[in-house]
């Protein structure tokens, strides 16, 4: 019987990580990197000032008018 | 060099954002150029049915996904510094940066994520032409996700195709066809690409001729060689060629950073190209400390003819741009500084009349920003209010003019080694040539210097500006802790070193493991 398209595009990926070698470490420097990018640095070191500051487009414009025109 | 940055949160920033944009690029470059050798070195396979190339395709694969796994997400650091650092840049370039980052990031992950898995997995699971395809259309979405960003960086460095918006603070995009296909943008991607290009294949001779020197892999470092050789050397005549109309663009658009580039502070008619000097400060001039260029040795008139296409051609130099030339019609800095004031009050005044609740003063005042005159002769100088003197219109003249002169000489030695390794690999002669391997395999760190010259050039060279007589750097940081800023940049000092190390290793491991399977 022939398997469903998902079925044979899972076992493509799942066959593929499988038999990786030096993919393997690759691998885990990836999920690390992008652990410390997404998790630790973007939530603790480099909030988006004006998204966080200002709830809407008005204020942060209102906020950056004043900081160029003055 | 830490030492010697000033602590101020405007230096920090810089150095951050330098810091992380040189790391990023050690990266990228590789992925560029290597993309395309992968592809073509398939299509030999697919073509021939030769299963040695096969086997040299999946060698140079293994060490581009090495490259591609480290890099991945660097550039993304990026995009967190203008949020954080830069808050009233990103404000204030609006959606000229969004719009490309955006469609960026859905081409690069659909092209990219979903074809680099067929690549790599797909040998033997999928059809030949599928996996060939596959491969040629992740070299294409590599660099396609590269155009964005840089039309984005192309709009800083020339501002076309957008209209500020008084009440917003902000520019929105007008005319998306000015901004993509903008001279500067177009120029640059060609030249940033064919870069990576030269890089990717002077990787690739320069493993090859490792090969070569430990007597292992013979018949493969060849075929390798010949094909990067070929595609390095016609990548660097494009590289040239961009490079010249590059050249012609900065001198109409960026001029101060174009006679930085040779040190020529006073103008002249038929000016000539510096092939060689060495910069000594001098005595000030115009109350401003300058260089004068010793042991030069110079090509007459070859700098009138690329900034302009006239061999006899008049080039401005330092003093003309800032202190003016009525003679040759250049306005003096001083004066672009009163009428971008003359802009930046009518925009406070646009705000107090609107924040008061006086309609019609507010109306007319707005009705400025949208009048071609006065946008084209006060608007257009807005971000020279910033600035405290005229002076600080001139970048970092010695390391603008380094950089320039390093590129373009290791640019040249490129194309030269390319053209010998062609011709010695088609007569056979290349086995016994234990110098110029060697010479090639230390070239592969030369043409990172290069690289990074040219972006250094590039960024540098514009300074005070981060977008183009508009917004000055001092203008465009956010209002933070420079402590919370140096923190930042240890920190990623840190992770990138860490990421550097990891490349270098796991590439110098994979490299002498060499190619596994099947093929002679």
């Amino acid at each position: 019987m022939k398997k469903s398209l998902i079925h044979r595009i899972f076992y493509f990926y799942y066959d593929g990580f499988r038999s990786m070698t030096v993919g393997k470490k690759l691998w885990v420097i990836i999920l690390i990197k992008l652990f410390i990018i997404f998790i630790i640095l973007k939530i603790f070191f480099f909030p988006d000032l004006l998204k966080k500051n200002f709830s809407s487009d008005k204020e942060r414009g209102e906020y950056v008018l004043e900081n160029l025109s003055k | 060099m830490v030492e010697n940055i000033d602590l101020s949160l405007v230096d920090w920033s810089r150095g951050q954002f330098a810091l992380t944009a040189i790391y990023h690029w050690i990266f990228v470059p590789l992925t560029l150029g290597l993309s395309f050798i992968l592809a073509i070195m398939e299509t030999i396979y697919v073509r021939t049915g030769r299963e040695e190339w096969k086997r040299i395709t999946k060698f140079w694969m293994t060490l581009f996904g090495v490259n591609f796994a480290i890099g991945v997400a660097t550039g993304i650091i990026l995009e967190f510094e203008f949020g954080t650092n830069w808050s009233n840049y990103s404000w204030f370039v609006g959606d000229i940066f969004g719009a490309p980052l955006a469609i960026e990031g859905i081409m690069a992950f659909f092209l990219e994520s979903t074809f680099i898995a067929v690549m790599f997995f797909g040998w033997n699971k999928v059809g030949k032409k599928f996996h060939l395809t596959s491969t040629w259309l992740v070299a294409i979405g590599a660099n396609l996700s590269a155009l964005w960003i840089l039309v984005a960086n192309a709009w800083m460095q020339y501002p076309v195709g957008t209209q500020f918006n008084p009440d917003l603070a902000r520019n929105e995009m007008m005319n998306f066809w000015d901004v993509f296909l903008s001279p500067v943008a177009v120029n640059k991607f060609i030249h940033t690409i064919t870069s990576g290009f030269v890089l990717g294949s002077l990787f690739v001779v320069g493993v090859s001729s490792w090969f070569l020197l430990k007597k292992r892999e013979s018949g493969m470092a060849k075929k390798s060689i010949l094909v990067a050789s070929i595609f390095g050397l016609v990548s660097g005549l494009m590289l040239v060629y961009s490079g010249d109309g590059s050249a012609r663009l900065i001198a109409r658009i960026q001029p101060v950073k174009f006679a930085s580039l040779e040190g020529l502070y006073k103008g002249r008619e038929g000016a000539g190209l510096l092939a060689f000097g060495i910069l000594i400060p001098a005595k000030e001039t115009s109350g401003r400390k300058i260089h004068e260029v010793k042991l030069k040795l110079e090509i007459p008139n070859l700098l009138s003819y690329m900034a302009t296409g006239s061999w006899k051609a008049y080039v401005p130099g330092i003093h003309d741009l800032i202190d003016g030339n009525a003679e040759r019609g250049i306005m003096p800095a001083q004066e672009k500084m009163k009428r971008g004031l003359v802009a930046r009050e009518t925009l406070a005044a646009m705000k107090e009349s609107r924040d008061k609740g006086d309609t019609a003063a507010y109306q007319a005042l707005k009705a400025k920003f949208y009048d071609k005159d006065f946008m084209e002769n006060y608007f257009s100088y807005f971000g020279y209010s910033f600035l405290n003197e005229p002076g600080s219109l001139v970048p970092n003249v010695p390391l603008t003019f380094y950089s320039f002169h390093l590129m373009v000489g290791l640019g040249f030695y490129f194309l030269l080694l390319f053209f010998v390794f062609i011709v010695l690999v088609w007569f056979n002669k290349l086995d016994n040539k234990r110098i110029l391997l060697w010479l090639a395999v230390f070239t592969i760190p030369l043409a990172y210097v290069a690289s990074e010259a040219g972006w250094i050039v590039a960024e540098l060279g514009r300074q005070p500006w981060v977008v183009q007589d508009l917004l000055p750097t001092v203008a465009a940081v956010s209002h933070i802790n420079a402590s919370s800023v140096q923190v930042t940049f240890l920190l990623f000092a840190f992770i990138f070193t860490g990421l550097l190390i990891a490349e270098i290793g796991i590439m110098i491991k994979q490299i002498k493991i060499g190619p596994k399977e099947g093929g002679k």
